[in-house]
């Protein structure tokens, strides 16, 4: 599998361009048929998909994810473990992946970005690298191909927002709640106000993600962004190992609710 | 000459930084300014300053150990920070991070806990100034630290366990980032050692530096000078920063020590966790270890930036001990002296101790940065109730 730089910003223009919304539905690597279940959501219409690579310290993630990562590690996940497997894949939709910059740091930032474009990933996202952190990683993340998508939250200023989507690529990740991820019981307010604000400031497709858990959600969310991330949700099915089938069905509600 | 200013951009040389969620950005760039602001105002300080007197009991003595310094061929002096009110150096930082969360605004404190000591402090200040208090701590250390969970239940504040990973401090200080990730608008994190995003380590640091300023002007008025050696353990490394502040700008040998099963100069490498750039216990993947030490309040794999720019320039040196010396160290202090320390710093009388042939003749000062009571039980297990060399099994009569 091999990835053409920009490609991930290129597959949601795409769907934006069509009259269409963007799903994008996260999945944690090393967790147990993680590729038949990345597989599945892929042939259930995700435009792309996120894979989580497990961290022992995720602090921006709630309690599903972090046992979504433990369970990975416990079974011995490795990044380039994670990597490799995305190498022999082909889903035909771009695939970023999501971890934490120590990931990146603790395997040097330019091999980090060159593994990932040689095993053919789209995008990086990694929340705990605000935009004043993000120069070197950003730096090298360019010079390999590799799209750095940042995120957004609710507290940042129309001024900041405007410095974050002048930055991001692929995408900017809109965080629809003050909070970590998880599934609530109501789409946050501020889910779309975030979206609002997002889509008046920048051209960039605008997703949004944290706190979006159901296809209704989904649906409220993406009247006003250009798509939804996924997360939780789909990790808890795999967490209940209900099989790819399961998360191929959840990702078609998804697909459906937003089309 | 190396002096402790204001970090530019968070930086000690290469480490530091903020390395958070973007949700807390605002958050941080909101703290460093208020802090800048209120450490410049007058009444702010005056405000503090009376809380650490009038409340907290400051200034701390500074205690010459004669027996002790007899026994180990050294000159011993104990910077007494166990005397504070809650029994630890924590307080000092508390009381002004918590006026200081006032001044902004916020009715509710976020707090991570180890060995409990910080909690207690940070439950103490809530209480004090009439502000809501949750406290998250290890599932592990809430076992070991029954009675601090107590006294911080006591003092009406709520206690959540951190479930995830090694359940011990780590964990707690995701728990709390999580926690402020969600509630930013309304809470402060009172975060408990010079580590985190910036302005933590520096503003920390500046609660802290109290400790040093008053060592030093008392022991030039008993040495004329400066001691030889200045010590303290160092898990985040709050109390260490806090006494080196007052000498690092002069001759002292600055040494911290770390517990073996958490040091993170001693057995790591640079990395990022919990907003800052720091050395780190980590495997080749990146993953962070678990620390495993006796003392849970240094149950860390990392520690404060500051500390490793320190140990980068070669201002400070960082020793290791493991946990048997602690614990002779723990015995030694109370029969020699009276004076029941905290787990905490008998990791750096442990090493004093071991390293007394290299220190003879020399003035050590220890920062002694909390007392033992909350280890009492924990040693009573471990030492199956101390044997009382008196000897009522001796054979003769009662």
């Amino acid at each position: 599998m091999s990835a053409e730089p920009g490609s991930l910003e290129a597959a949601l223009r795409a769907r934006r361009s069509g009259g269409g919304k963007a799903l994008v539905p996260y999945l944690t690597g090393g967790l147990g048929h993680w590729q038949a279940a990345l597989a599945a959501a892929a042939d259930a219409g995700a435009d792309a998909v996120e894979v989580g690579i497990p961290f022992s310290d995720p602090v921006m993630d709630g309690p599903v994810i972090q046992e979504a990562n433990d369970r990975a590690l416990a079974a011995g996940t490795t990044p380039l473990g994670v990597l490799d497997a995305l190498g022999r894949l082909d889903v035909g939709i771009p695939v970023a992946v999501m971890t934490y910059y120590n990931i990146a740091f603790r395997f040097g930032l330019e091999r980090f970005a060159s593994v990932l474009a040689e095993q053919g990933v789209a995008a990086a996202i990694l929340p705990d690298l605000p935009l004043e952190e993000a120069g070197p990683w950003a730096s090298a993340a360019d010079a390999a191909g590799v799209e750095t998508v940042l995120l957004a939250a609710p507290t940042a200023s129309d001024e900041r927002l405007g410095r974050i989507c002048a930055r991001t690529r692929g995408f900017v990740y809109g965080v629809g709640l003050l909070g970590v991820t998880g599934v609530r019981d109501e789409l946050a307010a501020s889910a779309v106000v975030m979206a609002g604000r997002l889509k008046q400031i920048t051209d960039v497709p605008v997703l949004v993600g944290v706190g979006v858990g159901t296809p209704a959600q989904a649906e409220e969310v993406c009247r006003v962004a250009d798509g939804a991330v996924v997360g939780s949700a789909v990790v808890r099915r795999m967490l209940d190992d209900e099989g790819p089938a399961a998360v191929g069905r959840l990702i078609g509600q998804f697909r459906r609710a937003v089309d | 000459m190396v002096t402790m200013a204001e970090p530019a951009g968070g930086q000690f040389g290469e480490f530091g930084g903020r390395f958070v969620p973007e949700t807390l950005v605002p958050a941080c760039e909101e703290l460093e300014a208020a802090f800048r602001s209120a450490w410049a105002d007058e009444g702010f300080r005056g405000e503090l300053n009376r809380l650490l007197a009038d409340y907290a009991g400051r200034p701390s003595p500074l205690t010459e150990c004669h027996r002790l310094s007899e026994e180990l061929g050294l000159r011993l002096l104990l910077k007494r920070e166990d005397l504070n009110h809650t029994g630890s150096h924590k307080i000092n930082n508390v009381l002004g991070q918590a006026l200081l969360a006032a001044r902004m605004g916020k009715t509710r404190l976020v707090a991570e806990t180890g060995a409990g000591q910080h909690g207690v402090a940070t439950a103490t200040a809530a209480a004090l100034l009439g502000m809501d208090c949750v406290v998250y701590m290890g599932e592990v250390d809430i076992e070991r630290q029954a009675l601090n969970v107590f006294r911080m239940k006591l003092l009406g504040a709520e206690v959540r366990p951190a479930l995830s990973g090694s359940r011990t401090l780590k964990d707690a200080i995701n728990e709390a980032m999580r926690d402020w990730v969600a509630t930013v608008e309304s809470s402060h994190y009172c975060l408990g050692s010079v580590m985190g995003p910036h302005p933590y380590p520096w503003m920390v640091r500046e609660l802290h530096r109290v400790i040093g300023d008053e060592a030093r002007e008392q022991c030039r008025r008993l040495l004329g000078a400066d001691p030889d050696v200045v010590t303290a353990c160092v898990g985040g490394g709050s109390n260490a920063i806090g006494i080196f502040s007052g000498f690092v700008d002069g001759t002292a040998a600055l040494v911290g020590v770390e517990p073996a099963g958490g040091a993170a100069i001693g057995r790591g490498v640079p990395g990022v966790v919990h907003g800052a750039k720091s050395y780190l216990m980590q495997d080749e993947h990146g993953q962070v270890l678990e620390a495993e030490s006796i003392s849970a309040g240094l149950d860390y794999p990392g520690i404060g930036p500051e500390h490793s720019h320190l140990a980068a320039i070669g201002r400070a040196r960082y020793e290791t001990v493991a946990d048997d010396e602690v614990v002779a160290a723990f015995e030694l202090l109370s029969r020699a002296e009276g004076i029941i320390p905290a787990l905490e710093p008998a990791h750096a009388l442990a090493w004093v101790s071991r390293a007394r042939q290299e220190l003879a003749g020399q003035t050590v000062l220890l920062n002694l940065s909390g007392r033992g009571d909350k280890d009492v039980d924990q040693m009573m297990d471990r030492l199956g109730g101390v044997d009382s060399r008196a000897g009522s099994d001796d054979g003769s009569p009662g």
